[in-house]
């Protein structure tokens, strides 16, 4: 029976979701905001009192002077935004696709393929390095961001596969039945029947598949470490010398680097409650 | 007609494109990050005053990559013309592997003491693939202002080094000795080789080690980790967590009293207005006792073999041995002293004073630079896990020297006798 | 029912297939040969059989090193598995309750620590933990537990188990995402017909949630084995890779970055590193395949 004791232990439960979920948001907005605080103060603000707020005194924009002076540092950024952007698409799409030939169509060597794949999150990835730069030195393609797309692309096609796999599964069978039977070809229901129903899983590995790409040091540092290729991770590490780390730049740099991930995130996030909706109206 | 018309452009072009690409331009691979605005504003402009034509580009990689990312693009054939060479057996290697070019007869190595050139030829002396470019002095640095306020004179022997420390102590404000354990490179490569020449007599030590005339476990080496032993009650509280950059900036920001430091530090600690701080040599045992100071080879310049333009890498070489280089290079980056033989005169005062310690101390390498560290364990290594464990407390005097003197004989064969 | 094999197969595999073959699985199998073969000082590879193996796992100085690391994967996958996806399931099951205010905003700022880099992560929570700035130590201070607070990232005990939670707070991000796109693709009439028949919401959630995102759970349990089977960044961000203390912090990660790579002035080998990823592969498939045969078919019947 609804009535007053329902309401309340609704209320009660209420308070305990917010102050679990609000919880763990402190838990994660506190490095995080220290890291931002931090960003604006001198060097000896940073270290004297780290959880200060910028004082007059220990106020400094010399990080973001340093690193925004730097007018590479522009480039740098589309640099990363180019990678990373592209790559994802083309993990998305490939991926799509090879998940949906694994899941969808049974024939010999199905499951051996579904292994390959998944063979390459399970080996330590810097361990092809070598192999990969004598590649591209005889593709040609050094310093340039197609080498950076082909090799991110590559190693985010594994994971992609594996969960989109597990998503395409759970689309009921009669849907790709129905559309069968209505003598619609298999490229149109993958594109048009089967892509809009996994959205929610297409954002979820964008997202998380677009951090690592962004945030990485080793590849552009081998592939692509000229001038002009540099990405924003990359930019950053020169504030970080042999025994002497510019504390404010590098602090600077990595808020400022944040931004852009943040911005692609929330815009994947929205698709992601579109996704969602758009299922549950059906 | 027109085909063969295009064919000759097309050929034309190639030829000019190849010339231009091989006019002149060099590029640099370092792991000096710290000094890229040094080399894009003064080194490189004075090198094309004197050689118009030659452009050059400095690229430095991040400090704890460097190792790996430049094998890796000289296993790919991507890497640099010029290559700063870290000393001993990682430049060997690559020397080994055929990647650096080898500089015998070069007339510029002439300016070069042959203990300059040995972290940069092979073991028998005769091949040298590397110029000397610089080195480092280790010593302690410590913060006029709290000396003179507890009325304390920098240290010459280590019972006066104690009773300094015990007074910083007693007053409870600062931190006496600024070190930490977490990054584990500064309790080896800055104090264990710093303060220990004075023990094992510098040079005389090091080698009676490579000849197997000296073992670990003698009492001159034992005794530098019991003198480490007692540092802990002057360490700040955790400094187990404390790493590098911290008690670089504990002691910027004036918390610290003494701080064993390396001459790099020495543009750190001047930054921003900074402290007034004056350097001392290793304290010796008793008064009286010859000093040694570690001066250690830290950076040279190679050449690609694999480069396309080894005449312009040549000219380039030679300039970095030449005197002006010299003279930019030591009063420009600051704590890095050239190698060469020529008479410069340092600017910076604390520079002055710790490249003064040459001549009224004797110089040597650190210890396990030279062929101790190239077998398996690796001797650098051990010493810094063992040196952090003695300073954690965990491992024994007798225990960390059993140790490395174990390491050492199971792959060394003149220790194994 | 499965469809027959036609072109369309091939042209939906072949873009995937082509760029993951050319640039990810043929330079890790070209690198993992050199597992077999051994180098001198010039740089010359001779076959070598399986004497790298063997020395890996009889030399003392390789094995120790071998086994310490695979005890600390070990404890580090432990800690993830028990601490990690359990707080990323509550979260992700409160998250998906109807009618939670903030929902998105609350998504957002959880999923923030995994959009962030080691360096970030590293500097800010070496900050925190570091006692000489004390916040810390200030923070415990708060609710009177300063006493106990010490240099946990610098003692032998306490590095691994404080690196790892580090860990898990930057990833819970992932496996909360995947629940909770799993939680949201249950279909509102389940739900409601359960609430219909009287079940509580304790009870819908174990009895007919949880069964139904058992595959998902079991993706983000293999993706954690996998993942810190072979993670590597935060603890090189952190303590670089000689993880430190006393390589109380030394996964396979790191002892394979430095046997491949070298550290200071001990030269990499690119056969020992080859050897010792075979090992760290055959690992990590041993503990895969394990799962699949004992539990996922479990939790399978169980949704079905």
């Amino acid at each position: 029976m609804r009535g007053a004791p329902r309401r309340a232990s609704e209320l009660g439960r209420g308070a305990l979701v917010h102050l679990t979920l609000g919880g763990w948001c402190v838990l994660v907005l506190g490095p995080i905001l220290l890291v931002l605080l931090n960003s604006f103060k001198t060097r000896q603000g940073i270290f004297d009192a780290p959880l200060g707020l910028p004082t007059a005194e220990t106020f400094s924009m010399s990080g973001y002077h340093r690193v925004l002076g730097n007018a590479a540092v522009l480039d740098m950024f589309a640099n990363s935004a180019i990678v990373t952007g592209v790559s994802l698409v083309l993990i998305l799409l490939f991926g799509a696709m090879a998940a949906w030939a694994l899941t969808e169509y049974g024939f010999r060597g199905n499951r051996l393929l579904a292994l390959f794949l998944a063979f390459g999150i399970m080996v330590p990835i810097r361990l092809g390095s070598v192999a990969i730069l004598q590649e591209m030195v005889a593709l040609n393609l050094t310093n340039t961001l197609t080498a950076l797309v082909l090799v991110y692309v590559a190693q985010g096609l594994p994971l992609a596969v594996m969960i989109l796999s597990e998503f395409i599964a759970q689309v009921p069978q009669e849907l790709k039945d129905a559309a069968r039977c209505d003598g619609v070809g298999e490229y149109r229901i993958f594109f048009q029947v089967v892509l809009p129903l996994i959205r929610p899983a297409v954002a979820t590995v964008a997202v998380f598949t677009m951090v690592p790409i962004w945030n990485d040091l080793w590849f552009p540092l081998i592939l692509a470490p000229s001038e002009g290729t540099q990405t924003i991770t990359l930019g950053v590490q020169q504030f970080v010398g042999q025994f002497a780390t510019d504390w404010n730049a590098v602090l600077a740099a990595l808020s400022l680097a944040v931004l852009p991930v943040l911005v692609l995130y929330a815009l994947f996030s929205r698709q992601l409650i579109r996704g969602i909706t758009a299922g549950a109206v059906k | 007609m027109t085909r063969t018309l295009r064919h000759a452009a097309v050929a034309a072009f190639a030829l000019a494109a190849a010339a231009h690409a091989a006019a002149g331009t060099l590029t640099i691979e370092s792991w000096r990050t710290d000094d890229k605005t040094l080399w894009d504003t003064v080194l490189i402009p004075a090198f094309t005053k004197t050689h118009p034509g030659i452009t050059v580009k400095f690229n430095p990689t991040s400090p704890p990559e460097y190792n790996s990312v430049l094998a890796a693009r000289l296993a790919s054939g991507s890497a640099g013309d010029l290559i700063t060479c870290r000393p001993f057996d990682v430049s060997l290697d690559l020397y080994k592997k055929g990647r650096l070019q080898e500089l015998n007869g070069d007339p510029v190595l002439a300016n070069f003491a042959d203990s300059a050139k040995v972290a940069w030829q092979t073991d028998d002396g005769k091949d040298t693939y590397c110029v000397p470019m610089a080195s480092v002095i280790h010593g302690f640095f410590y913060n006029k202002k709290i000396f003179s306020e507890l009325g304390l004179k920098p240290p010459a022997t280590e019972d006066e080094f104690f009773a300094d420390l015990d007074k910083v102590k007693a007053g409870g404000k600062v931190v006496p000795l600024d070190l930490g354990t977490a990054d584990q490179w500064d309790t080896s490569q800055v104090v264990f080789t710093g303060i220990g020449p004075n023990y094992w007599h510098g040079e005389e030590g090091r080698k009676a080690l490579i000849a197997g005339k000296a073992k670990f476990t003698d009492p001159q080496f034992v005794a530098v980790w019991q003198y480490m032993a007692k540092w802990p009650a002057y360490l700040a509280k955790g400094y187990q967590a404390q790493t590098y950059a911290d008690s670089q900036n504990l002691f910027a920001s004036g918390k610290a009293a003494v701080v064993p430091a390396g001459s790099w530090d020495i543009a750190f600690y001047q930054k921003d207005g900074g402290i007034d701080f004056g350097a001392f040599p290793p304290p010796v045992k008793k008064a009286g006792d010859p000093c040694y100071i570690s001066d250690h080879a830290d950076i040279g310049m190679g050449i690609n073999t694999a480069s396309k333009n080894q005449a312009d890498a040549k000219a380039f070489l030679d300039w970095i041995g030449s005197k002006e280089f010299a003279e930019l290079y030591t009063n420009k980056a600051l704590g890095f002293f050239s190698l060469s033989k020529f008479p410069i005169d340092v600017q910076n005062p604390v520079a002055k004073q710790m490249i003064g310690w040459r001549a009224t101390c004797k110089s040597t390498i650190r210890l396990n630079a030279q062929i101790m560290s190239r077998g398996e364990p690796s001797m650098e290594n051990e010493l810094w896990n063992v040196n952090s464990q003695v300073l954690n407390g965990k491992l024994t005097p007798q225990d960390a020297a059993a140790r490395i003197q174990a390491g050492f004989s199971k792959w060394y064969a003149p220790q194994q006798k | 029912m499965k469809q027959k094999f036609g072109t369309h197969v091939l042209v939906f595999l072949a873009p995937a297939l082509a760029v993951y073959t050319a640039f990810s699985a043929w330079p890790l199998l070209a690198t993992l040969r050199l597992g077999l073969y051994s180098t001198d000082e010039t740089g010359a590879t001779h076959f070598a059989g399986l004497a790298n193996f063997q020395r890996l796992l009889t030399d003392e100085h390789w094995f120790g090193h071998f086994r310490n690391a695979l005890a600390n994967n070990v404890e580090f996958f432990a800690i993830h598995t028990l601490v990690q996806n359990p707080v990323a399931l509550l979260l992700a099951a409160l998250l998906s309750l109807r009618g939670v205010r903030g929902a998105a905003a609350y998504r957002t700022v959880m999923f923030l620590p995994t959009l962030l880099s080691v360096v970030v992560i590293g500097f800010s929570w070496q900050l925190i933990l570091s006692p000489l700035w004390g916040v810390a130590e200030k923070l415990l201070g708060f609710v009177g537990l300063a006493d106990h607070f010490a240099p946990w990232l610098g003692q032998e005990d306490t590095a691994l188990p404080t690196i790892t939670l580090i860990s898990v707070w930057q990833f819970v991000g992932v496996p909360l995402m995947l629940i909770y796109a799993a939680l949201i693709a249950i279909p509102e009439e389940v739900i409601e017909a359960a609430a219909v028949e009287g079940a509580g919401a304790w009870r819908i959630f174990w009895q007919i949630r949880l069964p139904l995102i058992a595959p998902t759970l079991g993706l983000v349990n293999i993706l954690t084995f996998v993942g810190n089977f072979n993670a590597f960044d935060l603890i090189y961000a952190v303590k670089g890779a000689i993880a430190g203390p006393n390589f109380s912090t030394d996964l396979l990660g790191t002892f394979f970055y430095r046997t491949f790579f070298g550290y200071q002035s001990e030269v990499g080998s690119a056969t020992m590193g080859a050897a010792l990823a075979t090992l760290m592969f055959l690992v990590i498939l041993a503990g895969v395949g394990l799962y699949f045969l004992a539990i996922q078919r479990r939790l399978q019947r169980l949704a079905s």
